[in-house]
């Protein structure tokens, strides 16, 4: 039977890519709300830096997204409530959705303002929409709604993951850590 | 059971805290860029526009580059040749209408190339800045503010201030000497902090630079101005250029080994060493509405490879105040909100 066949952990390249973007979102996220209001000097490189690391979270998300079109997944527990399996479903969609639309918002905003998106020093990328004032407005205002849709996202993520492993102790938060529930 | 869900709570509630933390700077300056900007922007601010240097004009025109500064960068500007830039001529002050010649402070700000060559910079005309840091910075234009039940400036306050900080001495030194001019074009403007150039063997070599009027432009006959006219220098700066290019000098001063490259408050001694690195030559204006130098932010700290940010923690702070004023303006633009100022 097919059912039989499914994993019960989430594959070793989907866990490892998980936990360092976790990592890297959570930097991120933190980098982006104190370099905004900031006057103090390190805020130049910090920006410098999370530009640089917004570049990397966006070729992450594309592997990522590889490895979970690529990577059968472990099922959600059978006795889970249809409502529950639709609402798992649909955060999952919008936590890829935010992980896509951080960068490249972030990206776009940085075009519009004409001004250059460094990749760790090494080399510059390419602006591919004109400088526009109304455009970095509406950029930079996406940028930071994102940016809070995503903290919302993460925070029910984590909650959810604690209920599975903590209340309801089934094999959802175990799949990720790598551990077959018996 | 009840254990169980205590830690989840305890782990979302910390997170939660945390994030709202760092988003209202728990630990940090109490002086924020939005603190910042909303004292500049004024109790009614000007939507769409600049929340400091409001009105201004664009300009146009080359840097034509002598190559005397190609051992000390590698920086595409500096290199002999024409390298073409948009820029923005500007007053202080925070309304978009205001009279020119009643501004203290008057700026000329260029941008150049593309990529990693971009180059942004905003001169003023003051040679250094009055503090050292931006919380001395907030502190003095609170104290410069016109008290908000009278209306009118406090003088016992700015005493006080500058007599706590003698720091600022040679910015009022500068001010007691300065007589503003009666054309955009025959005033010096000042990088006032100081940048590094990079060399290709990534030396560096600390610098401040002026944007001095050329001879020719300052022999050009005088175009008579009515000083009561509210735009008067900008209809000046228009008349003139339909005559002759508008040519300045970029004098670069090195610093030596006794300039504190960090402290914008210090005018470096007259006999260092000045290189004239070329001339910036306007060729054309138009106004700011629509216009190329509306739609960038003239941030001191985007800089080209070769050259590179000192640790001037006012040079620092100009970045992230300038992005903020930057951010309110493009929201209000983009929601339509923007105000016009027809006479611009």
């Amino acid at each position: 039977m097919q059912a039989m066949s499914k994993p019960t952990v989430h594959s070793t390249p989907a866990r490892i890519i998980h936990w360092a973007m976790a990592l890297l979102i959570w930097s991120l996220i933190f980098a982006g709300l104190s370099m905004v209001q900031s006057l103090q000097t390190w805020q130049v490189e910090l920006l410098a830096i999370h530009k640089s690391f917004g570049v990397v979270a966006l070729l992450l998300v594309i592997w990522r997204l590889i490895i979970r079109l690529t990577h059968e997944q472990p099922e959600l527990p059978k006795d889970l409530a249809p409502s529950q399996k639709r609402i798992a479903h649909l955060s999952h969609v919008l936590l890829y959705v935010a992980m896509f639309a951080m960068p490249i918002s972030g990206y776009l905003m940085q075009n519009a303002a004409g001004r250059p998106i460094e990749f760790f020093g090494l080399f510059t990328l390419p602006a591919i929409i004109p400088v526009n004032l109304s455009a970095y407005g509406f950029f930079r205002e996406t940028h930071s709604w994102i940016a809070w849709g995503l903290v919302a996202l993460v925070v029910l993520h984590i909650a959810a993951a604690l209920h599975h492993g903590l209340i309801r102790k089934d094999s959802v938060l175990q799949s990720m850590l790598g551990k077959t529930k018996d | 059971m009840l254990a169980r869900y205590g830690v989840i709570g305890v782990v979302i509630v910390g997170l939660v805290a945390l994030v709202w933390a760092v988003a209202s700077g728990v630990g940090q300056s109490e002086v924020t860029a939005e603190r910042f900007v909303d004292m500049q922007g004024g109790q009614n601010p000007h939507a769409g526009f600049r929340r400091a240097h409001a009105k201004g004009f664009c300009i146009e025109g080359n840097f034509n580059a002598n190559g005397a500064l190609s051992s000390y960068t590698t920086a595409d500007a500096f290199q002999s040749g024409s390298h073409p830039f948009t820029g923005r001529i500007s007053i202080s002050g925070n309304n978009p209408t205001a009279p020119d010649m009643a501004a203290g402070v008057r700026s000329l700000a260029l941008s150049f190339g593309e990529g990693n060559q971009t180059w942004r910079t905003a001169m003023n005309t003051p040679p250094v800045m009055p503090v050292g840091t931006p919380e001395d910075f907030f502190a003095m234009i609170q104290a410069l503010s016109p008290d908000p039940e009278t209306g009118e400036r406090n003088p016992e306050r700015i005493q006080a201030f500058f007599a706590s900080h003698p720091e600022t001495q040679a910015l009022r030194n500068w001010q007691a000497s300065y007589s503003p001019s009666q054309s955009f074009a025959t005033e010096t403007y000042n990088s006032i902090n100081a940048f590094y150039l990079i060399d290709e063997n990534g030396n560096q070599q600390a610098i401040r630079w002026a944007v001095a009027p050329s001879s020719e432009t300052s022999s050009s006959p005088a175009i008579a101005i009515n000083a009561e006219n509210p735009d008067a220098l900008q209809e000046e700066f228009a008349a003139r250029i339909q005559q002759n290019a508008v040519v300045f000098d970029f004098m670069v001063t090195l610093a030596s080994e006794q300039d504190d490259e960090n402290n914008p408050t210090i005018p470096w001694p007259e006999d260092r060493e000045t290189i004239n690195a070329g001339q910036i030559v306007i060729t054309g204006v138009s106004p700011q509405a629509g216009a190329l130098c509306n739609e960038i932010n003239f941030d001191p700290l985007v800089l080209p490879e070769g050259m590179a940010a000192t640790a001037d923690p006012i040079l620092r702070a100009r970045s992230a105040a300038y992005a903020e004023s930057y951010r309110r303006r493009a929201r209000e633009t983009f929601l339509g909100q923007g105000e016009d100022a027809s006479h611009e």
